[in-house]
Order: structure tokens, then C-alpha cells, then sequence
């Protein structure tokens, strides 16, 4: 095995060549450590590369290897992380100022379990601040950009976990979808990205955006890829109460089940005006190939998902505006000194919050506020009820349901940035799973005649993980490989540390 | 629902309940954003909710029960080390008032941060 095909092996291949000792764990994280410096300066999807902290991790593998211990199923494998889950020892910044210098005293769930399965954590990635943005433009310390073409978006909020699993400067990445902020990236930038299901995977260390919405999610090269990676991270948790009790499935045994017979809905509206005409066109190839695979297809309604947009921005930014008040500058982070606490609080806020989070602390606070609160957030979670239900229905007609993922490709750094409503809308068809609570999984489709990647976005119903990763796997094996990004070496950053 | 137009003093109002300072340039800037994406949620009014129940958790899950059992939590220096300032074993803050309002009995022993 050459070193130049190392980061062509997909997780399991990888994972298994390091457990038969054809390469150790140490070589592999050389090996996109040196990647990562030497291609990440020009995308910037890291925002710290901890490379002491992934050696010594590799290193403890090939020990245990040599000592003839059993490995777990990522043991040697270079996994990074969306920026908003808390690693002990290692920066977490939530591409905040208000958190810049911020090491956390303990890990997030899903990552102690990544840990225990033997993954080695290259570093953290960027993100819209505290996961609030369709672009990565909200990030504090600079936009991650698309490895198809660096002018533009990788999508967001997970763009840098996008971005670094196209550009493979990690073998997977961990991102978290409250309105589709893995999904919609995973279609910018050509990989699957998967949003479980609410519940069925631990909360506890994401930092919280909106309590009610907030999943962690696998973004990786194949179905196959995201589907080890969640069996990893899945399953209920003492520490966060909002878990389903429910087991987690084999996700990789649903990889290669033939979906002949399998009733998909395709929801026509979103095919229609308000999509760009190349993401339709790839996606009706999509349902083709489905429907060649054997899936018998047809189209079905949604009536009142086009309210998602409205009752997540309520619903997200109320939640939010609860969730942020814990960042006033007295227990870690940004402290800006006022004359007395509440004006520590004003002041620390003001200069630690970027432009996107103040705006939507002020909608939620709004939203709740005395005398709204009935006129808002709970209207809003009533027309949720509607929403879930409208899904409840069609899945009573068919297994899973198809849509785009996005209704453009990427589109350029700056261009949708003077309008808060025009960057919410990127997200309109990745919101009704959201506000629904059901699974849904972006698998790239074809690309734009300019080469830019485009995605399928399948949903299937609550605790169906399995079967989207089932469909997704048939799916991609039946389609072509997405091109690898042209990616530029750019002289060694400094800053990559 | 909520009133179309959001004046100046309703962002005061929500900027001083969110603990968020803004100059007085940023409030204008805010209050229309605010105002433009309050108006398009509007568009919630126009759906029949009646009869429909609330969702926060698409399964109805109530709150789980564990057992009472004491087990080990963050150690205390490792928490203290991310503080902003510390004193005897505590997270330091300012004082809530710096002035004690007129007739109030004299604060006593409260730390006072060095930050």
C-alpha cells in the first residue's frame, strides 16, 4: 500500500488494515497531519490541529496492536470535529470570540465514545458561530471554504467538517444539524452527512444551539463510512435525558440490502421555481437511478412543511436565547469588565457575540418575552404538530421520501450575506425533517456544469436510520464516484497548531 | 399576533432582557432586520392550530427516572482552571451592585473579583 492511497481507504478499510498491521495508526496520522498542512491553508476547515494529542492517540494503538489487544472499530482512524463539541484538553471555540482560549474539562459524549473505539482526534473544525449560519461565514476567526472552488461556501453551519472530509484532511468528521447544518454542506461539498433522528444521539458536550432540534452527525465519504461512524456515537445516555431508550441498529449490515420494492415520495414542490435548474435535473437523475434500483416512486405532499422556515426560526432562536444566557463572562470565557456584574454581562456579550447570534438572542428573546410567548413559541410548536404529522402520513404510503438537499449549489463567499432571510432560505428544504424530528441523510447526486457537487436528501421516519443508510449505500454503489476537489498546496500556516 | 412594527424601545426593551449592549447606530440596523424577519413569521397566524397540542419532543418522552446514585463529577481545579478570575476556591465575579441602593443593609463579606 502506497502512502498516496492511504487517504483514498474508506473508514472500514482503514480501520481493518490497521488492525491486520499492514500500516500503524502512527503512519496514518502523519500521514493527514501532513495533509492538513499542507492543504488546509487554502480551504481553513480547522480552526486547531492537535497533532501532539493524535500521535500520542496512534501511538497507544499500535502498542495495544503489538500487544495482541482486541482494537475497537475505529481504532487508528483520524476523525476531526465540529467545533462545537467539547474535548477535554483541546480548545473549543464554537467559532466564538466569547470562547476563544476556552479548553473544556471533559469530553462530550460522542466523543468518548469515538475515543473508547480507538479514533484518533486530529483536531476541530469550523463552523457559523454556535452553529448559526448556512454558510460558514459567521465563524469568528474566518470563512472555511469549498474545496471544488475556494470562492466559494462549503455550506454551513459543519462547513469545515464538509470541507475537510471532501478535501480528505480527516477519514470522517463528526458536524451537528439543527436546520440542516450537516446536510446541507455534506451537498455543497460532494460527501454524505446524515442527521439522525432527535434523541438518538447524546447531546451532552455539544454546546447547545437549540435544545429541541440539536443532533450530532457523521459526515464522510460513503453511506458505508457514516454508517460505522453512527453505530459508534448512538444509543441513549444517563447524561442527556432527551435520548431515545431505543438501541442502536446495525447501520453497517443495512449497507447492502437491496431496496427493491421500497416505496420512495418525492415531494414535486421542491423541484419546482425556486430551485436552480442543474439541482433538479441531477436530482430527477437521482430519482431515476432510485427507481432503476427497483424503488417504486411517487410523488407526494407535504402541505404544511413550507412553514418550517417560520416555526424553526422561532423555535431555534427562542431556545437559543435561553441556552446563550449561560455566556456572560463569569464562569469561562470572554470576561469584559462593566461597572458591576449585570454590566460585565452587557459588555462581555456585546463584544464576544458576532453579528448572526445577536441577532437571533434578540428574535428568541422577543419570541418568549411576556406577552408573545403565546403568539409565538407556542403557535410555532402547534404548527410543529402539523408538520410531524403531515410526515406521519406519508409514511403510511411510502418508506422514505426524497427531496434536493439544498435548492442551489454552492454559491460565492459574500453573495448572501447582506440579507439575514436570504441566507435562512438555503436551508428550505433541510428544515421540515429538523422541525419534525425525523432522520434525513444528504448523498451527493451529480454535480452543476460548473462542477459544483449537488445533493439527494432522503428522510425516512423516526428511528429509521438504518433504512436511510440502506437506501443511500444502494444508492451511491449504483452511481459514480464524486471526482476528488482540485486541491492547491499552499505554503505551511503558522497558525496550524 | 405581535404587532407589524417593532419601535426602537421594543429592541431596548429585548436588547436589556437578553444582557446585550448595542451603540446606538447597531439598534436602527437590528430593529429592521428584527422587524423584517418577525413580519414573515407572521405568516404562522395564518395557520388553524385549533385543537392541535404543542411539540417540544417528537417521541413522548417524559422525563426519564435513574437511580440516586453519587458518582464522580468535574473536579473542582480542573473546572476553576477556564474561570476568568478565582478566589478561594470559587469563580470571582464583580459585584451585582457596586452602590447599595439607599436603605439597604450593608453587603458584608462578599468577594469582590480581581478581574
Amino acid at each position: 500500500m502506497t502512502a498516496t492511497d492511504l487517504h483514498e481507504l474508506s473508514l472500514g478499510a482503514l480501520a481493518s488494515a490497521i488492525q491486520r498491521g499492514e500500516i500503524s495508526a502512527v503512519e496514518t496520522a502523519r500521514h493527514y497531519l501532513d495533509r492538513i498542512g499542507r492543504h488546509d491553508a487554502a480551504i481553513h476547515a480547522y480552526l486547531h490541529v492537535d497533532a501532539e494529542g493524535a500521535l500520542a492517540e496512534a501511538a497507544m494503538v499500535d502498542r495495544a496492536r503489538a500487544r495482541g489487544e482486541a482494537l475497537g472499530p475505529l481504532a487508528g482512524v483520524p476523525i476531526a470535529l465540529k467545533d462545537n463539541l467539547c474535548t477535554r484538553g483541546v480548545p473549543t471555540t464554537c467559532a466564538s470570540r466569547i470562547l476563544e482560549g476556552y479548553v473544556p474539562p471533559y469530553d462530550a459524549t460522542v466523543v468518548q465514545r469515538l475515543r473508547d473505539a480507538g479514533a484518533v482526534i486530529l483536531g476541530k473544525l469550523n463552523l457559523d458561530e454556535f452553529a448559526m449560519g448556512s454558510s460558514n461565514e459567521n465563524s469568528a476567526f474566518g470563512p472555511a471554504r469549498n474545496p471544488y472552488a475556494l470562492d466559494r461556501t462549503p455550506g454551513g453551519s459543519s462547513g469545515g467538517a464538509a470541507a475537510a472530509t471532501a478535501a480528505r484532511l480527516a477519514a470522517g468528521t463528526l458536524g451537528s444539524d439543527t436546520g440542516g447544518s450537516v446536510r446541507q454542506p455534506g451537498a455543497y461539498c460532494g460527501v454524505t452527512a446524515l442527521k439522525p433522528g432527535y434523541g438518538r444521539v447524546s447531546r451532552h458536550g455539544l454546546i447547545a444551539f437549540a435544545s429541541s432540534l440539536d443532533q450530532v452527525g457523521p459526515i464522510a465519504r460513503s453511506a458505508r463510512d457514516a454508517a460505522r461512524l453512527l453505530r459508534v456515537i448512538a444509543g441513549a445516555d444517563v447524561r442527556d435525558a432527551t435520548c431515545v431508550d431505543h438501541p442502536a441498529d446495525d447501520y453497517e449490515a443495512a449497507c447492502g440490502r437491496d431496496v427493491r420494492g421500497l416505496r420512495v415520495g418525492v415531494v414535486r414542490d421542491t423541484l419546482g421555481a425556486g430551485t436552480a435548474p442543474a439541482v433538479s435535473a441531477a436530482v430527477e437523475a437521482g430519482i431515476a437511478r432510485l427507481a432503476g434500483l427497483g424503488c417504486q416512486v411517487h410523488d407526494i405532499e407535504l402541505p404544511h412543511a413550507r412553514y418550517s422556515l417560520s416555526v424553526y426560526y422561532v423555535v431555534a432562536s427562542a431556545e437559543a436565547s435561553s441556552n446563550l444566557a449561560r455566556f456572560d463572562g463569569m464562569r469561562y470565557g470572554l470576561r469584559v469588565r462593566g461597572d458591576d456584574m449585570r454590566d460585565t454581562y452587557r459588555k462581555t456579550r456585546a463584544a464576544g457575540f458576532g453579528a448572526e447570534v445577536k441577532r437571533r438572542v434578540m428574535l428568541g428573546t422577543y419570541a418568549l418575552s411576556a406577552g408573545y410567548y403565546d403568539a409565538f413559541y407556542l403557535k410555532a410548536q402547534k404548527v410543529r404538530t402539523l408538520i410531524r404529522q403531515d410526515y406521519a402520513r406519508a409514511f403510511e404510503r411510502c418508506d422514505a421520501i426524497v427531496t434536493p438537499t439544498a435548492p442551489t449549489p454552492a454559491f460565492r463567499l459574500g453573495e448572501k450575506t447582506h440579507d439575514p432571510l436570504v441566507m435562512y432560505m438555503q436551508d428550505i428544504f433541510t428544515l421540515p425533517p429538523s422541525v419534525a424530528g425525523v432522520p434525513a441523510i444528504s448523498t451527493p447526486c451529480g454535480v452543476s456544469p460548473d462542477g459544483l457537487p449537488i445533493g439527494l436528501q432522503i428522510v425516512a421516519p423516526f428511528l429509521h436510520e438504518a433504512r436511510l443508510l440502506q437506501i443511500a449505500d444502494a444508492f451511491e454503489r449504483a452511481g459514480e464516484v464524486m471526482p476528488l476537489p482540485p486541491l492547491t498546496e499552499v505554503a505551511h500556516r503558522s497558525g496550524a497548531s | 399576533m405581535a404587532a407589524a412594527k417593532i419601535t426602537l424601545d421594543d429592541v431596548r426593551h429585548v436588547a436589556r432582557l437578553a444582557a446585550l449592549d448595542f451603540s446606538d447606530d447597531e439598534l436602527p440596523r437590528f430593529g429592521d432586520q428584527l422587524g423584517a424577519i418577525v413580519a414573515h413569521i407572521a405568516e404562522l397566524d395564518t395557520v388553524d392550530t385549533r385543537g392541535v397540542e404543542p411539540t417540544s419532543h417528537p417521541l413522548d418522552v417524559s422525563a426519564p427516572l435513574r437511580q440516586d446514585l453519587v458518582v464522580p463529577s468535574l473536579r473542582r481545579a480542573e473546572v476553576l482552571t477556564v474561570a476568568p478570575a478565582q478566589a478561594r476556591g470559587g469563580f470571582a465575579v464583580p459585584k451585582v451592585l457596586e452602590v447599595a441602593p439607599p436603605g439597604a443593609p450593608e453587603d458584608s463579606g462578599t468577594t469582590s473579583g480581581t478581574s
